[in-house]
């Protein structure tokens, strides 16, 4: 990564600090970790929910 | 006559060739094309899992080839192990979306099961196959990451047989043992799949049974008054 794109995105994200942490009971997660389950989630639910391109005419095709 | 043309019957390769032919005849193996079903978003996550092992592989061969001071020092081997680490998150990220996909459509069905155990013991294998990663790193962090992780393997006694502050051992493991197991893994996987065809989706019609009208008391099971064939009063 060039130094100013470096730069830039340390002016947006600030990692100058220890990690967020999120716990429960003895369940302990960081933020950044999260984050990407929610995502696995978001994308999971996508998949399932979003058309396929061309799959239309497949079925079209089939009957 | 060439002795080629009429191999012994009792030969090994040939039993294995007709065995591997008639498992997974070659349109099986290689085929044209798919069944309509699989044209869906949540099919794609097996392929893409590969493809991200493909790029992981890659990219980590480049990276054992130059070595730790490339890879640390220099602005390609730093761009390398970018790569290699993009790669393991996309891999992990999309193999728990397969593995969700594949759990929820109840992936063993239609005997499947060594399909889905060969994908279950993949990801059980892959996971420490990147964690041996965190600690080849040859730096301050797999220096940190490993004595915490000693602890926890000591604690259940195994720390014996898997020293992760033995650099040594644990990049034999990160770059040939674990690989190749994963590898393998995946490769029956794939096969079995082109054997049994991929899972089709659970389908909801052939579940649901028409709605038929109420039998106050009918044989007193909660699922009379749906069950025409166990009910006779609701068949009129």
């Amino acid at each position: 990564m060039s130094g100013t794109a470096g730069v830039v995105l340390g002016a947006i994200f600030n990692l100058d600090h220890p990690a967020h942490v999120v716990e429960w009971h003895f369940i302990q997660l960081s933020v950044a970790n999260l984050v990407v389950i929610a995502l696995m989630f978001v994308v999971f639910f996508a998949a399932l929910l979003l058309p396929f391109p061309g799959a239309q005419n497949r079925r079209k095709g089939r009957s | 006559m060439s002795a080629t043309e009429n191999p012994p019957q009792s030969s090994w390769t040939v039993k294995l060739r007709e065995r591997a032919v008639e498992a997974l005849p070659p349109e099986k193996l290689l085929p044209d094309g798919q069944p309509t079903y699989v044209a869906s978003w949540i099919y794609i996550f097996g392929v893409a899992s590969i493809a991200a092992l493909v790029c992981l592989i890659a990219s980590g061969s480049i990276l054992a080839l130059k070595g730790p001071a490339w890879w640390h020092y220099t602005s390609v081997g730093h761009f390398f192990n970018s790569i290699h680490l993009w790669s393991v998150e996309i891999f992990f990220f999309v193999m728990v979306v397969h593995l969700w996909g594949k759990y929820w459509m109840a992936a063993w069905r239609g005997g499947r099961t060594r399909v889905w155990i060969t994908g279950a013991v993949t990801f059980l294998v892959a996971v420490p196959c990147a964690l041996t990663g965190y600690v080849s790193q040859q730096n301050f962090d797999a220096q940190w990451i490993s004595t915490q992780a000693k602890d926890g393997l000591n604690s259940v006694g195994v720390g014996a047989f898997f020293n992760v502050t033995n650099f040594g051992q644990m990049y034999s493991y990160h770059v040939l043992l674990l690989p190749l197991a994963v590898v393998a893994l995946v490769a029956s996987h794939v096969l079995l799949v082109r054997r049994h065809g991929v899972v089709p989706p659970i389908d909801i019609r052939s579940r649901i049974v028409p709605a038929a009208p109420a039998t106050p008391g009918a044989n007193g099971h909660p699922g009379a008054a749906t069950d025409t064939s166990a009910t006779p009063g609701a068949a009129s």
